[in-house]
């Protein structure tokens, strides 16, 4: 690069991350060309409502654009229109329009979508629905508003359990459906999916674990029912396809870069690798569609969608991109997230799938109020709260300094660890949303994903 | 106007809700819900719930300059 710094910047993804990325490059004094490209219509808008209160009668899925924290001075958005290749050696996005967009330095935060029903068919049926998307979040609170007689829930992972939450909220019969045991237990195990099922169950949803949906059937166009593997019919008027997500990688598969089904391979600074294994200087990644080594999680490649995640990979991809290399910083921080369902605030910091054992450290897991510590070994590797969210801050410090876990408290006084119950990664489970998947950048080892393809 | 709630930093304290409870609302025992376009009308409330926050996770941006 030429000692004056890059002048041609391109964002490819125009959604949390790809703002976040274009607010950081502005304040920190990028004054040449940005140009943001986006598969959607919209300006950056914000997800983690669509399956929230968007769903509710409150506030309408329009209301999610998110706001500008920066000024973004000139910007050349190029909205409703996908990349389809990234030319490395001329330095060219290419869009689908044919278009060739140059840039000195590119940012990859093309990010995830819907895992498809595999049956095309059966998926185009009026009433079969993802969500991902406001007009997605739109589509689904019109027909809930419509007052179906029942809403099945293909998939009890937060997404599928979050909307599930929703019905009972608007008083609607819902249905879920989980080939695993309990939910969320790809993300949080079985110990804490139990107390997942509880919740459900309490709040008035048929809840169908151990079960997998066979066909989904419908008449005129329109989606009746759903039979599923245990002989079992369920009449419903609206399917909500919750199956996990798959990583928009496929754009890149001419560009030499190490992209695939776990995602974009890249540096703790985002820095994306190539083939041979070298981090190239032009080309970064963040949010949902990077997998990066985690030095706390000893350089394990984590991808993750989480909402901070997105947020701070792009600070610090955008950083990287316009500074001096001897400045440049990398993505330490622990994981985060939080899910709102049946009355519960669930939060989590840390990679939980990276414990073995569970311990109850506060509260009562049967009360769905507690604290829980991950261990791997005597180190607390994760945790997570259900309505015990201001504890967690403490969880933090213990993950961060690899300590053990506290000494149970209160009603949880006495418990000792136990089996947190994680799936085998291989097993076709419901996706966990933070993938880890083995320390060189092109392994890849985990195969959560392509063995996830096969869920009916 | 448009805002953010970084959730993972809120930790329920509810100020939000008591000083501008038409943009914010408390879920359960803990769980922040918000609206992301509150009214213009009430940008000054809002700006006051973000000013109290006590981890401040609310982010803000006043309408266009």
């Amino acid at each position: 690069m030429n000692n004056s710094g890059p002048e041609r910047i391109v964002i490819v993804g125009a959604s949390l991350a790809g703002l976040r990325a274009a607010e950081t490059l502005r304040r920190d004094g990028f004054t040449g060309s940005l140009t943001i490209v986006g598969d959607e219509r919209h300006e950056p808008y914000d997800r983690p409502a669509l399956s929230k209160v968007a769903l509710s009668d409150w506030v309408p899925p329009e209301h999610t654009a998110l706001p500008r924290l920066a000024d973004l001075g000139e910007v050349d958005w190029r909205l409703g229109m996908p990349a389809t290749a990234l030319d490395r050696r001329a330095r060219e996005v290419v869009l689908a329009d044919g278009a060739r967009l140059p840039y000195d330095r590119v940012l990859i935060a093309t990010g995830v979508r819907n895992r498809p029903w595999p049956h095309t068919e059966q998926a185009a049926l009026e009433g079969v629905r993802g969500i991902r998307t406001r007009e997605d979040s739109r589509l689904i609170r019109d027909l809930l508003d419509a007052g179906p007689e029942r809403v099945l829930v293909i998939g009890a992972g937060f997404t599928g359990s979050e909307v599930a939450s929703l019905c009972r909220q608007r008083g609607l019969a819902v249905t879920v459906v989980e080939r695993a045991e309990n939910p969320l237990v790809g993300s949080l195990g079985g110990v804490v999916g139990e107390v997942a099922a509880g919740l459900q169950r309490a709040a008035g949803v048929d809840l169908r674990c151990d079960v997998t949906v066979e066909a989904l059937e419908g008449s005129g166009g329109r989606f009746r029912a759903a039979s599923l593997s245990d002989g079992t019919t369920v009449k419903a008027d609206l399917a909500v396809i919750a199956l996990g997500a798959l990583r928009n990688t496929e754009w890149l598969a001419s560009s030499g870069l190490v992209a695939g089904p776990l995602g974009l391979s890249c540096d703790p600074g985002g820095r994306a690798y190539a083939i041979n294994g070298m981090a190239v200087d032009d080309v970064f990644a963040a949010g949902d569609v990077a997998r990066f080594p985690h030095a706390l999680y000893e350089y394990e490649f984590l991808a993750l969608e989480h909402w901070e995640n997105a947020v701070v990979g792009a600070q610090v991809a955008a950083h990287n991109m316009i500074c001096h290399s001897a400045d440049r910083e990398a993505h330490v921080s622990i994981p985060s997230f939080w899910s709102v369902q049946f009355g519960t605030n669930i939060k989590s910091v840390g990679v939980p799938t990276l414990g073995s054992q569970i311990l109850v450290t506060q509260g009562s897991a049967q009360d769905g109020r507690f604290a829980a510590a991950y261990l791997d070994g005597d180190r607390v590797v994760a945790a997570v709260t259900f309505n015990h969210g201001r504890y967690l801050e403490y969880y933090r410090h213990l993950i961060e300094q690899a300590l053990p876990p506290p000494v149970p408290v209160g009603v949880a006084e006495g418990n000792v660890p136990e089996d947190a119950r994680f799936p085998d990664p291989s097993a076709p489970y419901e996706l966990p949303t933070v993938i880890v998947s083995g320390r060189s950048p092109t392994s890849m080892r985990a195969q959560r994903v392509g063995a996830g393809k096969e869920h009916r | 106007m448009k805002i953010v709630v970084d959730l993972a930093a809120c930790q329920g304290y509810a100020q939000c809700a008591f000083l501008a409870p038409e943009a914010f609302r408390i879920y359960g025992e803990e769980a922040l819900l918000y609206d992301p376009q509150p009214d213009d009308e009430l940008t000054e409330r809002v700006l006051r719930a973000a000013a109290a926050c006590p981890v401040q996770a609310i982010a803000v941006e006043r309408g266009q300059p």
